[in-house]
């Protein structure tokens, strides 16, 4: 039940009254497949987007170590940009974290018309024993 | 020489040893948490403190790629739209934490004509506040001739 106020202790002004009815902009949205399939993931609606190999990722915590990006050519919007990733290459090193395990990947992506517009060269790096961070088997 | 952020510098006009006006970046955990949604990036160490400490670091870290942006943004700022950012190489040699200002610096270390394209190579780096590179890297883009126009 909403309390009655006397009209001099209301804190709706007349400006702050114009506002009732008041529509707000149209906002026409593009439904794209990426944003519905981050929607679902966000809320945990079980779906199989991940259907990759599970990775056995030895360690808990994770770095990204660095990246080579190489740009053959611009992506505009509206392309259709086809990522694939692999693992070139695992070694490992000690540091003061203990035993890394370094991780070199390859990413390309290709655009619709078949042309490879981008590569990419990341180095990800994992460590320690514990709580696995969630996001690193991912990664 | 001062370049106005936007307007395509002509490879005839850059000089080895030119600095590129610097980027600063005021990042929080706001922007941290918008990088991660954006990315796709769901590493808790980013937005988890008690993660962050388990993993031994006194703070949430940002996101290496997030650094690599605006590595990205320092270069394509300069070099405008009609220069085009070709390669981008950047190593996370230490970590940063949001709260602190990050600063973006790039210096130009050669510039050369190949298949009568310029091209001008830039050393870049992200500065923390103690004034340490702990991001640096290297970028090649294209930049538009007097000769070609």
């Amino acid at each position: 039940m909403t309390t009655s106020v006397s009209p001099d202790d209301t804190v709706i002004s007349e400006e702050l009254r114009s506002f009732i009815d008041l529509e707000s902009n149209a906002v026409t949205y593009e439904i794209e497949r990426h944003a519905v399939e981050r929607f679902a993931c966000a809320i945990g609606d079980t779906n199989p987007f991940y259907t990759n190999k599970p990775y056995p990722e030895p360690f808990a915590h994770i770095l990204d170590g660095g990246s080579k990006y190489r740009y053959n050519e611009p992506v505009r919007v509206g392309d259709q940009i086809t990522v694939v990733r692999k693992i070139t290459d695992l070694f490992e090193k000690d540091g003061r974290m203990g035993t890394m395990l370094f991780k070199i990947s390859e990413i390309s992506y290709t655009n619709q018309e078949g042309r490879l517009v981008a590569t990419q060269t990341t180095t990800t790096i994992t460590y320690g024993t514990g709580a696995k961070d969630s996001g690193v088997g991912n990664h | 020489m001062a370049i106005t952020k936007f307007q395509t510098p002509m490879f005839e006009d850059v000089n080895v040893g030119d600095y590129l006006p610097e980027l600063v970046k005021y990042p929080d955990n706001r922007q941290l948490v918008m990088y991660a949604g954006a990315s796709q990036d769901f590493v808790a160490i980013h937005y988890d403190l008690n993660v962050a400490k388990e993993a031994g670091h006194p703070n949430v870290i940002i996101h290496g790629a997030l650094k690599s942006a605006w590595l990205g943004e320092l270069v394509t700022g300069w070099i405008g739209p009609e220069g085009r950012l070709l390669e981008l190489d950047v190593s996370y040699r230490a970590i940063d934490f949001p709260g602190d200002t990050a600063t973006c610096v790039g210096k130009v270390i050669d510039a050369r004509i190949e298949d009568g394209v310029g091209l001008v190579e830039i050393e870049i780096g992200l500065r923390n506040p103690e004034g340490a590179i702990s991001t640096p890297g290297r970028a090649l883009a294209s930049l538009p001739t007097r000769s070609a126009t």
